[in-house]
This record gives structure tokens, C-alpha cells and sequence, in this order.
């Protein structure tokens, strides 16, 4: 009898988990990013458009979750980031936030979500630090991270003989992230820093700083910045004939926008890593041309990266059939994550969304076929090797799990 | 080889240079700033946003009209300046009789509008402006290697300020102009236009502004944001150089170019706010500024 009564309570409670079956749920999700400053065509309302999209290719309606997005403008600044956050937890019910680039703004939002026991599903940032020494089982890291920039670019550029460094830094969190496990790869690679220089965030004159990576004699100068920062750098560190010169030039973080904003002309040649393109397959052309109806450019990998992690989102509140961080956060990590935009891979323990990366080299303006036709592709990073190995980021939580 | 404070003479000559060109957009900007805030007792906080309209206006000028840069360098201050002039006319000529907070929220309010608007169109990567032929390529100085563009920015502007000082401080024009400064009324009674003449002074100011916009078109990414990231600069020079005052802002616009280069060299962390620090120095003693009369 008590065998009986156990078969059926077990059955009763798979019933409940069952997707079919799942009550209405509503979530809220704060999309949190640049929408006015360098980082804003990276992220900003494309960010926003992307998630819509997730939430629309999910058939959420139909599934009776309801979902509104908001969104906001952090300006870069970890102080008005962290106040929205706090806002959006405690006084208007978000139940995640999405995107928020800028590695210092990210890594408030971070804490507070921690501290607010919510979900944090981060695109935008780079530093490797919320899923290695700061890591938290509040945080999803999706998209790239600078220890993925450091081994695709930093690697291939060693590869071809780079073997003396001297980086241009954006002097906050994400270059000083940056820059060090750039600095990591050369070093083990048997190559040397000979020198670096931290600018000032945002700035827009580099001539002084190229200068000085001019005098240094490094054969590679690595610019550990991005968005507008790399754009200017780029354009006049050509204007300085740095690479004519016999230096190479690294961008360490470079996205399509910043080449479409540069021109081939200028950008043709660099070498940089990215988690996604538009152009990979049929899948991520589909989804992009429908995205550039839209959003009326092609999307970055920031912005597939909001796509990818909203709709993970929503798989494990429908898998669920709640909006409890415990139990979601619990789901996509036991589960595989699977869209169009990056194909098959997983969340780790440590936060850290494991998918391929690639290692692309801007076309020169002859091999360009038509409108944001940038990159060619060098080498598919496959996602074991893509990723900082779990047991090298210094995680609590993997630490904590292996001493079980 | 010997060395200065620890680095070679050569790199410290090439900061400087880099300093100075880097000081001649401050001394361009500043110096529109100190002509209108003389004339008009206006603080022109769209400055900024006119400065990266010059910027746009070459870039427009060449995609869509197919008009070169060196002709830009004449039409596009002619235009800058007249959108300058319908706001002077328009707007800001309601606002003399109030008090000087009055014209720069107005100034301010028109600069978030215009970057907005602009924005919204361009998005804030910035559109690629090649340089023309002629200042493509650089000569190797020995110490540096000197791009003919930036080689370009110092001569330009070093012709645009002496021209800009001489006519104001020894032609009659300027008499004119510095007489009305000091009182509108009695300059009035002599049979001046003074508020054609203010008119003409704003558009003036605003066209220096739009013609650092061409020359910063192919040096820096033309994005709607360029002139902000530069404005708050140029007001600590104009308030170090002495508000109002010409000369001032034309030596300090070029002075603190390079003690900004300094600081790269030695202390880059602290590039961005060594002129707010001398800026702090300077009000606290002489708070008319270095070249400014004390009223």
C-alpha cells in the first residue's frame, strides 16, 4: 500500500514537471545596457530587439508564460548600473536582468544580484572574473569572455611570431582583465610584455599612447579596449603607419559594429575572436536578416548572445513551470542549452556558457562581396578548448564542489 | 644616450609635438568659445555639438555631394555657422537681458537635442572619413614618425588663431566689436548695428567650431559623441586662459595640449584629469584666469 502510494505521489510530482502541464507563470526581464554612449551599437535597443525575438521564437504566449521586457540606460557607469538593478529587484519585480556590457558596471550588477538572490545572465562584459574569482550562482556568463579573446587572438597572433607585447589598456576592469590573460597566454607561450600603457575610459585621442608602443619595439601591439576606444585606436594607429612600420596590430576585442564603422580600408587584415557571426550557417543568416529588419543593422554577438540566454530563460521557467531562481538556475545548468545563433553547449558550474568560438580576419575591401560582408574565417576554437578550463578560474563554487 | 626623467629625448620631443597638435583643437575651440562669451556674455555649451556637426557636415558634404575636403574646409563653417546664426536669431537672442544660467541651459538643452538627433541617425560607432590624398602618409621626423594630417592641424590652426587674434585686437573691425563689449549702447549711438554685428559674432564662433570639425574628421572617428567627450576640456581651458579673453584662450589652448601630453608619458591614469587639477590650481589663485581681468 505505501509502495503504491509512493508510485503515485512520484508519478504526481513528474506530472507537475511536466511542461504541458506547467501553470501560468510571468516573468520579468530587465534588458541593462549602453544606449547612448561607445558601447551603445553593440548592445543597446539591438539588445532589446533581440530579446523580443527570443520571446517570440519561444512562443512564450502560447505556452501561457507571460513576459515584459524593460530596459535601461547604464551609461557605462557601475553606479547607475547597480542603482537600476536594485530597483528593478526590489521595487519592480525583475526576475533577470540581460546584457550589461562594461565589465565594471557587469560586475555590480553581479554582486547585487547575488546579494538579491536573482538571476544574472550577463552578454555584454568580458572580464573572465565573474566566472573565475567572483564567481557567484547567481551569474551566467553567455557570450565570450577576455580569457576566450586572449586564447583565440592573443594565440594566433604568438602563433605567427608575435612574441614581444605591448598593450594599449582601457583602464578599468575590462582592460585590466584583458590585459592580464593576454599577458597569461604570451608569457606560457615563451613570449614577453615589454611594456604597457592604461588610457583613460572613454578617450579618443591614442596618438601619444601609439607612440609610445611605437618606441617600445614590440613586434605586437594588443589593444586590450573596445567599441568606440578601438575604432579610434585603429584608425590612427593607421595614420601613424604603425603597421607599415613592421608592427602587428592586436584587437583584442573587436565586433562587427566597429568594422563596419571603421571601413575595411582600415580594418582589413585584423585578426580578432568572436563567439558569433552573422554569416556562419543558414541559421544564423535567417535569424539575422530578420534581426536587420528590425534593428536596421546585422547583430553583434553581444546581441545574439541576449537572444541565446533569453531563450535559455524561458525553457527552464517553462521546464519549471516558475520563476524561482533556485529551481531555474538549477534547470539550465543540468540542461543543454540549444539555439539557432550558437549551436549546441552548456553552463557550467561556474557560470561560465561553454559554446565554439571563432578566430576571423577582416576581408580586404576587394574580397568584400556586399554590405557587412567583414570576416573571413581562420579557425572554428572548439568549445572544450574555447573556454578557461574549470579548475583554473579559482571559483568557489567549483572548489566547494569538488571538496564534496 | 642620455635621458630626461627617465625616458629618451627623442620620445619626450615626439609627446610634445603630439601634445601641441592635440592643443590646437582646444585653442580652435576655445577660442570660438572666448569670441562669443566676450561679444555675447553667452556660455556656449553647444559648442561641442557644433564641432561635430563641422565634422558631419564634411562627411555629407563628400558622400552625398561628392565636394572635397579642401572645399569643405571654406563651406562648411559658412554652413555651421548659418544653422548658428538662426539659433542666435531665433533663440538665443531672446535670453541677453537674463542672466548668464539662462543661456547655457539654453546652450546645453540645444547640444543633448542636436547629439540626440544625431545619434538616432548615425548611431555611435562613427562613419569612416578617409583623408585626401595630400594628407595621407607622414614624414619621418628622426625622433617621430609625423603624419601629414596632424602636420596640417597645427598649421591651420595656428593661421585660424593669430588671423582670428589680429582681426579683433588690431583692425577696426575689431575695434568695433571690442567697443561694443564694453558698452552696447554708446557703440549703438555711433551708428553700429550692434545686434547684426552679435549675430555675426555667434556665427563666427560657431563657424572656428564646425572648421576643427573638419580638421578632426579624418584624425578621429566622426561620431556623434566627439564633440561632448571635448567640450567639458575646452571650457577648463577657456576658464584657466580667463573667460572672454583671446589671447588667453589661444596660448592655454595650446599649453595645456601638451602638458595633457606630459601626462600621458608619465602618469597616462591621470591624463584625463590633469586639466581639471590646474584648472582647481588656477581659480583658487586667480580666479579671472591666467589672462582674465578681474571685473
Amino acid at each position: 500500500m505505501m509502495k503504491k502510494l509512493a508510485l503515485a505521489t512520484s508519478a504526481f510530482a513528474m506530472l507537475a514537471a511536466t511542461p504541458g502541464l506547467a501553470q501560468d507563470v510571468s516573468v520579468k526581464l530587465g534588458v541593462l545596457n549602453d544606449r547612448s554612449g561607445v558601447y551603445a551599437d553593440l548592445s543597446g535597443e539591438g539588445s532589446v530587439i533581440a530579446a523580443q525575438m527570443a520571446v517570440e521564437d519561444f512562443g512564450a504566449e502560447e505556452k501561457g508564460i507571460t513576459v515584459e521586457i524593460v530596459s535601461a540606460d547604464h551609461q557605462n557607469k557601475p553606479d547607475v548600473a547597480s542603482n537600476i538593478a536594485r530597483q528593478w529587484y526590489s521595487e519592480e519585480d525583475v526576475d533577470a536582468i540581460f546584457d550589461v556590457p562594461t565589465s565594471s558596471a557587469a560586475l555590480a550588477v553581479h554582486e547585487i544580484t547575488r546579494e538579491m538572490d536573482k538571476i544574472f545572465m550577463n552578454s555584454g562584459a568580458a572580464t573572465s572574473d565573474l566566472t573565475g574569482s567572483a564567481c557567484s550562482p547567481n551569474t551566467v556568463h553567455w557570450t565570450y569572455d577576455t580569457w576566450a579573446l586572449a586564447n583565440g587572438t592573443g594565440g594566433a597572433m604568438v602563433e605567427q611570431g608575435g612574441d614581444s607585447w605591448f598593450f594599449i589598456t582601457a583602464d578599468y576592469a575590462f582592460g585590466h582583465a584583458l590585459e592580464r590573460d593576454t599577458t597569461a597566454f604570451v608569457e606560457k607561450s615563451g613570449g614577453t610584455v615589454v611594456g604597457s600603457v592604461r588610457h583613460p575610459f572613454p578617450g579618443s585621442d591614442f596618438s601619444s599612447f601609439l607612440l609610445q608602443a611605437q618606441a617600445s619595439g614590440a613586434k605586437v601591439v594588443g589593444l586590450a579596449n573596445a567599441g568606440g576606444d578601438t575604432i579610434n585606436a585603429v584608425k590612427q594607429a593607421s595614420e601613424f603607419g604603425i603597421t607599415q612600420a613592421g608592427q602587428s596590430l592586436a584587437g583584442l576585442l573587436v565586433f562587427l559594429t566597429d568594422v563596419h564603422s571603421l571601413g575595411l580600408q582600415t580594418a582589413q587584415g585584423l585578426v580578432l575572436t568572436e563567439s558569433f557571426y552573422w554569416d556562419l550557417n543558414d541559421q544564423t543568416r535567417e535569424w539575422s536578416a530578420r534581426f536587420e529588419e528590425q534593428a536596421g543593422d546585422k547583430p553583434t554577438m553581444v546581441q545574439a548572445g541576449v537572444y541565446g540566454s533569453v531563450l535559455h530563460y524561458l525553457k527552464a521557467v517553462e521546464a519549471t513551470g516558475t520563476d524561482e531562481t533556485a529551481a531555474v538556475m538549477e534547470w539550465m545548468k543540468a540542461n543543454p542549452t540549444d539555439d539557432p545563433l550558437f549551436g549546441q553547449g552548456e553552463i557550467r558550474e561556474d557560470g561560465r556558457k561553454i559554446h565554439d568560438m571563432y578566430l576571423f580576419r577582416v576581408k580586404a575591401p576587394d574580397q568584400s562581396e556586399g554590405p557587412w560582408d567583414y570576416y573571413e574565417l581562420l579557425e572554428t576554437i572548439p568549445a572544450d578548448q574555447a573556454f578557461r578550463p574549470l579548475a583554473d578560474g579559482g571559483c568557489s563554487l567549483v572548489e566547494e564542489a569538488a571538496a564534496q | 644616450m642620455f635621458e630626461l626623467l627617465g625616458i629618451p629625448p627623442q620620445a619626450l620631443f615626439g609627446q610634445l609635438l603630439l601634445g601641441l597638435i592635440n592643443g590646437s583643437f582646444y585653442a580652435m575651440l576655445s577660442l570660438g568659445l572666448a569670441v562669443i562669451f566676450g561679444l555675447l556674455n553667452i556660455i556656449n555649451f553647444t559648442h561641442g555639438a557644433q564641432y561635430m556637426m563641422g565634422a558631419f557636415v564634411t562627411w555629407m558634404l563628400l558622400t552625398y555631394f561628392g565636394i572635397n575636403y579642401w572645399a569643405a574646409l571654406i563651406l562648411v563653417p559658412l554652413i555651421v555657422g548659418a544653422t548658428g546664426i538662426v539659433i542666435e536669431r531665433l533663440m538665443i537672442s531672446r535670453l541677453y537681458h537674463l542672466d548668464h544660467l539662462y543661456g547655457l541651459l539654453l546652450t546645453f538643452g540645444l547640444a543633448l537635442i542636436i547629439q540626440g538627433l544625431f545619434r538616432n541617425q548615425y548611431g555611435v560607432s562613427g562613419i569612416p572619413y578617409a583623408a585626401p590624398e595630400l594628407l595621407q602618409g607622414g614624414h619621418n621626423l628622426g625622433f617621430m614618425y609625423l603624419p601629414n594630417s596632424r602636420l596640417w592641424v597645427i598649421v591651420a590652426s595656428l593661421v585660424v588663431c593669430l588671423g582670428t587674434w589680429f582681426m579683433i585686437e588690431k583692425t577696426k573691425l575689431g575695434a568695433y566689436l571690442r567697443a561694443a563689449t564694453e558698452n552696447p549702447t554708446l557703440v549703438g549711438a555711433f551708428g553700429i548695428n550692434v545686434p547684426r554685428m552679435i549675430t555675426l559674432t555667434y556665427g563666427f564662433g560657431v563657424g572656428l567650431a564646425a572648421l576643427a570639425g573638419v580638421l578632426a574628421a579624418p584624425i578621429y572617428s566622426v561620431n556623434p559623441n566627439m564633440g561632448e567627450q571635448l567640450i567639458i576640456v575646452v571650457f577648463a581651458v577657456v576658464v584657466i586662459g580667463g573667460m572672454g579673453s583671446i589671447l588667453g584662450a589661444i596660448i592655454t589652448g595650446f599649453g595645456l595640449g601638451l602638458v595633457e601630453g606630459l601626462t600621458r608619458v608619465f602618469y597616462p591614469e591621470g591624463s584625463a584629469v590633469v586639466i581639471f587639477v590646474i584648472m582647481a590650481i588656477v581659480l583658487l589663485v586667480k580666479p579671472a584666469g591666467l589672462f582674465g581681468r578681474t571685473a
